[in-house]
């Protein structure tokens, strides 16, 4: 059962969860001080650390919308967030398969911040309504970076298997 | 073979005979850019070689390109750092394309691209910047990537499990009227698609009022591709993609015109006539709140921005001088001007337009993103609107949550800088 600690709507741009200003902070470890910075009371939800891993961070649609800033990813999983929304904006969704943030395509979920919700492999149960929503399956290309661990340690194996050839 | 451009790119830059949307395919990139984000790129390229026998070494150091734009000059201790430790990356691995911030071969990095010549039609374009999609505007396929995607290609020179995306196909009729263009047309089809219309796809660009565009205004629609959500942006390349790399980027080996298939397969057809084309405003705070200049004309703005990546070239600088030559910027309005290049700003310089800019009371900065992403130069007031011919409006983006910005085309911009509120060029300077 994880918690949605907070309910956000449509278009959430990666300058609202990371705003430009904070991107001369690259390291991952770094980070997270910053993510939505511009959002006084969220911000400091997040830094007060209590919020337990695998909390709920609830997107309507096309969330990580704009810049390809890897920053918008690694400060959400520096809290190890689980980010459940309607869509997905293409570089967002691939950065955070590539950095290991966990992601979940639910199209019609109906959540309210506050709730529980329990996972399934195919859907989305919320505890407080009683009622499942489907999930959209990850795109069959990505599953051998996920598997791997994320790109950094599936390009290494990519790297020493062309080295052995 | 009923292929779109970019499904011909990718067949052929993944060695296949055909693909089709859906495949996945680990196409040969042809040129891999970064600008000041690079330092998380060495970070997560030297993170891939530990623990491992092999030497970090870029696959081809002739391929990458690396250029600094994001905040030129430095604006503080931390970004001098990451941009001196990239440069001694850049010597350490021996990269050729590296532009730093300088007059004569610094700008932004969309700009930097094309008019050196480093992009050709065909060719698979990688870039740590959302909007890398501005190179299809060549007949490439462009696309943003994030950082550590960037540290697989730097290491491996392909990138790993690209799906094919789907095509929609952008017919565009008409003529443009007069104060009317490229960034009226791309503002009114993101508003048409909305900011997610085209997620993972591809808008390909065709047409008459294509056709007789130059390739400035092809940057400008292939930039904001990606406002619609779109993976990328292309123009197919034609005569007018072979006059820009001959006559302005200098190129002179060999140029194939790759084009889509007379029987390529796309997942829609839109179409478009611009004859009856107002200017189009985008309104705070996303890029799809987009209204005709009617709707919005009289909103008081306190700052002009005329530049970045989608409309710092030559001819939007001309479009803007001709309108402020010999006229003032509003009281209580501030307008910053950002030329594209070293190159376009010293071609304004001879043409005049900087010293109508100035004149007219404007500010003419060095080359380089400014105020679109927030970090230095031009930031808002508490309460304060921007009026700007970048990208992006949403909330925060010129670095004050508190503050609004509207996009609209450099016409726009500069009839609005005289009378301070949002001005439409056909009816407010003449």
């Amino acid at each position: 059962m994880a918690k949605v600690i907070y309910k956000a709507g449509d278009d959430v741009s990666t300058d609202v969860i990371y705003p430009g200003r904070f991107m001369a902070t690259v390291l991952p470890g770094e980070t997270p001080q910053y993510a939505f910075a511009d959002d006084a009371a969220l911000n400091a939800k997040l830094r007060a650390k209590q919020i337990p891993p695998g909390s709920v961070l609830l997107g309507g649609r096309n969330f990580g919308c704009g810049s390809s800033r890897e920053q918008a990813v690694s400060c959400l999983k520096g809290y190890e967030l689980v980010i459940v929304a309607r869509g997905f904006a293409r570089i967002f969704l691939q950065n955070a398969i590539n950095v290991g943030l966990r992601l979940i395509i639910c199209p019609a979920l109906e959540a309210a911040e506050g709730d529980e919700l329990e996972f399934t492999p195919d859907a989305i149960i919320n505890s407080n309504s009683g009622r499942s929503f489907p999930l959209e399956p990850m795109p069959k290309s990505r599953q051998a970076i996920i598997d791997a661990g994320g790109l950094v340690a599936y390009t290494r194996k990519r790297l020493l298997e062309r080295a052995a050839v | 073979m009923s292929m779109t451009v970019v499904e011909k790119i990718l067949a052929h830059a993944s060695g296949q005979p055909a693909v089709k949307a859906g495949d996945v395919v680990e196409p040969k990139v042809d040129l891999a850019m970064s600008h000041e984000n690079a330092a998380l790129v060495i970070n997560q390229f030297l993170e891939i070689y530990k623990g491992t026998p092999l030497e970090p070494k870029l696959w081809d150091a002739g391929k990458v390109a690396v250029i600094f734009d994001h905040r030129v000059p430095a604006e503080s201790p931390k970004t001098a750092s990451n941009q001196k430790k990239v440069r001694e990356f850049v010597a350490a691995q021996l990269i050729g394309k590296f532009h730093d911030i300088r007059g004569d071969v610094g700008g932004i990095c969309h700009q930097i691209l094309p008019e050196n010549g480093y992009v050709r039609p065909g060719s698979v374009v990688v870039g740590t910047d959302s909007h890398t999609t501005s190179h299809g505007a060549l007949g490439a396929f462009a696309f943003g990537i994030g950082a550590t995607e960037m540290a697989s290609v730097w290491a491996l020179g392909t990138v790993l499990n690209v799906e094919v995306p789907p095509t929609l196909k952008v017919v565009v009729k008409g003529r443009f009227k007069k104060f009317v263009g490229p960034k009226d047309l791309i503002l009114h089809l993101i508003g048409r698609l909305t900011a997610q219309g085209a997620n993972f796809k591809v808008l390909e660009f065709h047409g008459p009022a294509i056709d007789d565009m130059p390739t400035s205004g092809r940057l400008v629609l292939c930039n904001m591709a990606v406002e619609a959500g779109a993976t990328a942006g292309i123009v197919p390349a034609d005569a007018e993609t072979e006059r820009y790399l001959r006559e302005e980027a200098g190129v002179t080996d060999p140029i194939e015109l790759v084009k889509p298939d007379a029987d390529a397969v796309y997942e829609s057809v839109l179409e478009i006539n611009v004859a009856r084309l107002a200017p189009q405003v985008a309104c705070p705070h996303t890029v799809d709140n987009v209204k005709p200049i009617d709707q919005v004309a009289g909103k008081k703005v306190h700052q002009i921005v005329i530049g970045s990546c989608t409309n710092g070239r030559l001819d939007d600088l001309a479009v803007a001088a001709r309108i402020l030559k010999g006229k003032k910027v509003a009281l209580n309005t501030r307008m910053l001007v950002f030329p594209a290049s070293g190159r376009i700003y010293r071609q304004a310089l001879g043409k005049g337009y900087i010293g109508a800019f100035m004149q007219a009371g404007a500010v003419v900065m060095n080359p380089g993103c400014g105020p679109c992403l927030g970090v230095h130069e031009g930031a808002l007031g508490d309460g304060e609107a921007a009026l700007s011919t970048t990208n992006r409006n949403f909330k925060g983006r010129m670095g004050n949550p508190n503050s609004e910005v509207y996009l609209c085309s450099p016409a726009v911009a500069a009839a609005s800088a005289i009378t301070g509120v949002i001005t439409d060029p056909r009816k407010g300077t003449q």
